[in-house]
């Protein structure tokens, strides 16, 4: 059990900066995200993308970004439950939260901060009439265990970086590899866009485009897909794995079902109080709640985790009188035994 | 004052016509005419803001209004969305100009 004072669900920017306003109020943080990175939106969609209304940067890149906050914050040395989505929450009798993840890592927190965004980035699932019923019976939208497909006759369908690179390497583990694409055009790296050529002219890749995977052919298992290419026939190409590979979205996901009051996709917080939800201690900041007036903007979820912290200090210490110190006055003390604080004024006489 | 406005026709995820008067002053795009007005659902549209990243602003073309090319972070992106048909377009990446008034689109189905 990962015990901690504020339980943090996603580490995009929002997320981030509540380490550090956590940090000068001596409470410590933990942070689940079902990325396998940090950075949330900011890593995962667009790293590369200039961001222009963060105050103080001009510009900043998303990514640089994300570098930035985990050098404010490493002094108050957050730790990381990274790859798990946060799946199930229960309150204890006193008041704490223990939040469980799809695979199993339990946190036991009296506060929970959800800082989820737009949710978990989930891998998109093509719309093909039951291929929900496929699902562990040959049909995956990530592939965890290569081995899996050793022998076997394996469709890719799509066209980015995932699709071309797990097509290359499945290559010399399956015994037969297609891949699919909507277009003649792949838009992933050159490098790997080369190498399929070249497997493909080698006979190790059968590349299918024009074409759309719209059928899933087999009893209780895949054994073959349906190809569709524009002006052609259907038909069925025999298979024993079909792994769709069409990127990630971001679903709110399980966290719609913890009892909090959702309005527009969106986790409903008392307005520019402490952003606690409907269940006293959990709270969310960022992307992920609503209010009259709210606007998804980074700068709004650092403004709301400050706030929010304040609100959890007083949760966790409640006979505790605090007020607010500024970080030019009190300085910065890292849980780690380091100290930033503003160099002392010098008196000297002039004789 | 001078009248900015252009008409749309957008028919929704559930078949019904919005005609709508959106501005051609403020730099908008379909995608956030269609927000503003709340023919989608929030959250269900514009999901990565517009920067031809998701495909939750797709829809079709039905008039036959000329439109800008497409860029190739779009090209790109309706190659791997869902429920790609010829007249498909990402709603972020028309912005409302003078040229586009009487457009007609009807909104692509939400990805689940």
């Amino acid at each position: 059990m990962i015990t901690t004072d504020i339980l943090i669900i996603g580490a995009g920017p929002t997320g981030l900066f509540t380490v550090f306003e956590a940090g000068l109020l001596k409470l410590k943080c933990h942070l689940i995200d079902a990325l396998p990175q940090i950075g949330g939106q900011c890593s995962e969609i667009y790293p590369k993308k200039p961001i222009y209304d963060i105050p103080a940067y001009p510009e900043i890149l998303a990514g640089d970004l994300s570098d930035k906050l985990m050098e404010q914050i490493k002094s108050f040395e957050p730790t990381f439950t990274l790859g798990e989505r946060a799946d199930t929450i229960e309150k204890l009798e006193d008041g704490t939260f223990i939040v469980t993840t799809n695979k199993g890592t339990k946190h036991k927190a009296p506060v929970v901060a959800i800082a989820g965004g737009l949710g978990s980035f989930e891998p998109r699932k093509p719309p093909i009439e039951g291929i929900a019923n496929y699902e562990d019976k040959g049909v995956a939208y990530m592939i965890k265990d290569p081995e899996v497909y050793r022998d076997k006759k394996v469709v890719i369908a799509g066209g980015g970086d995932s699709a071309l690179d797990w097509s290359i390497f499945l290559t010399d583990i399956a015994k037969e590899v297609t891949l699919v694409h909507r277009r003649n055009e792949f838009r992933g790296a050159l490098d790997s866009v080369d190498k399929v050529q070249e497997l493909k002219d080698a006979g190790k890749i059968n590349l299918i485009t024009p074409a759309e995977v719209t059928g899933i052919a087999g009893e209780n298992k895949v054994e073959g897909v349906v190809i569709t290419k524009k002006g052609e026939e259907q038909y069925t190409l025999p298979c024993d794995n079909f792994i769709p590979l069409f990127g990630l979205s971001p679903k709110l996901g399980p966290i719609g079902n913890w009892g909090l009051e959702i309005e527009k996709n969106a986790i409903v917080v008392n307005n520019a109080l402490d952003y606690q939800t409907n269940i006293e201690g959990i709270y969310a900041i960022g992307d992920v709640n609503t209010y009259p007036g709210k606007l998804k903007l980074i700068l709004c979820g650092f403004h709301e985790a400050t706030l929010m912290c304040q609100s959890a200090y007083k949760r966790i210490h409640p006979g505790k009188k605090y007020v607010m110190k500024y970080t030019t006055v009190g300085g910065v003390q890292g849980f780690d035994g380091t100290k930033k604080e503003a160099p002392k004024a010098v008196i000297k006489a002039i004789n | 004052m001078e009248n900015n406005d252009i008409t749309l026709n957008i028919t929704d995820r559930e078949g019904v016509l919005h005609t709508i008067d959106a501005p051609t002053d403020m730099a908008m795009n379909i995608m956030e005419v269609v927000r503003a007005y709340e023919i989608a659902p929030e959250g269900t549209i514009g999901i990565c803001g517009g920067m031809a990243m998701c495909a939750s602003c797709q829809c079709y073309v039905t008039s036959d209004h000329e439109l800008p090319e497409k860029e190739d972070a779009e090209e790109a992106m309706l190659a791997e969305a869902f429920h790609v048909e010829d007249n498909s377009r990402l709603g972020c990446q028309i912005p409302i100009t003078p040229e586009l008034d009487g457009l007609a689109i009807t909104l692509a189905p939400e990805e689940l």
